[in-house]
């Protein structure tokens, strides 16, 4: 009787605990597509967060990686296979393709273009600003490595850590927001 | 406050985000709020229609007091009172 009164007051305190820390003004964002309309737009969400003061962690998994390569960096120390990604996978942003309407670079070329006209940034000026607002990108180590990524041929990002699913997680369960792209 | 009122403003800072898409304006606007002093009025001018809806929600969201818009011909002129 008496452990199981303590297991239920271990309990109750716990929540009482959750609920006292609640959830913060933060966004959360798993950012696991690696197509340039989708990185874009989770980009402008997260800069329009940082805009209202939210704190902002976007968690790079999987394809979305590839737009945090550095074209001018390799990695070293790759296998075969690795190497073969490598070459395969886009070698930074200007190097994403569109989701919808590609048409073999085509598409991409001329949603560049229109972009321009309309005064939209591209992805590596947004990812320019995010870094200035204080956005913080946490990437997937597991990710990195299925791809055969290396930590030194990612951009110069001020705010970038190397992390698991047990920090997603984390800042997920205290962000208002969470969000998939 | 009404079109007549708002002209009369005097605001301590221009914003001008014109030409720019979204986030431009709402990234310049927290850029620029830092600026100023609370209870000075800052202006926006932008050519986005989305801003119209975007920066009062905006204010609201950061106490500052969202004052009104002036129509000109290819732009708008947001007014804000920093809290």
């Amino acid at each position: 009787m008496g452990t199981e009164l303590e297991t239920q007051i271990a309990d109750l305190k716990k929540q009482v605990n959750q609920l006292k820390e609640g959830t913060k003004d933060q966004l959360s964002m798993v950012v696991f597509s690696g197509d340039m309309d989708k990185i874009l737009a989770a980009l402008i969400i997260a800069t329009g967060a940082a805009a209202f003061d939210m704190k902002v962690k976007l968690f790079f998994t999987f394809w979305a990686i590839s737009a945090l390569r550095d074209p001018a960096k390799n990695g070293k120390g790759k296998n075969f296979i690795e190497k073969m990604f490598g070459m395969m996978l886009p070698k930074g942003s200007p190097k994403l393709k569109l989701s919808n309407m590609n048409m073999g670079g085509m598409g991409t070329a001329m949603m560049k273009g229109i972009m321009k006209k309309h005064k939209v940034a591209s992805i590596e000026e947004m990812l320019k600003t995010a870094g200035e607002i204080g956005i913080e990108i946490n990437i997937c180590e597991m990710s990195m490595n299925l791809m055969g990524f290396k930590k030194e041929e990612m951009i110069d990002y001020p705010h970038m850590t190397i992390c698991g699913v047990a920090t997603f997680l984390t800042d997920a369960a205290e962000s208002k927001i969470q969000l998939f792209i | 406050m009404s079109t007549e009122e708002l002209k009369k403003i005097k605001s301590n800072t221009i914003v001008d985000a014109r030409g720019t898409a979204c986030p431009g304006p709402l990234l310049a606007a927290k850029k620029a709020i830092g600026e100023i002093e609370s209870g000075e009025i800052m202006e926006i001018y932008s050519s986005d229609e989305g801003t119209k809806n975007d920066i009062p929600k905006w204010c609201n969201k950061m106490t500052h007091e969202f004052l009104g818009i002036i129509e000109e011909d290819s732009y708008s002129r947001l007014f804000l009172k920093k809290a």
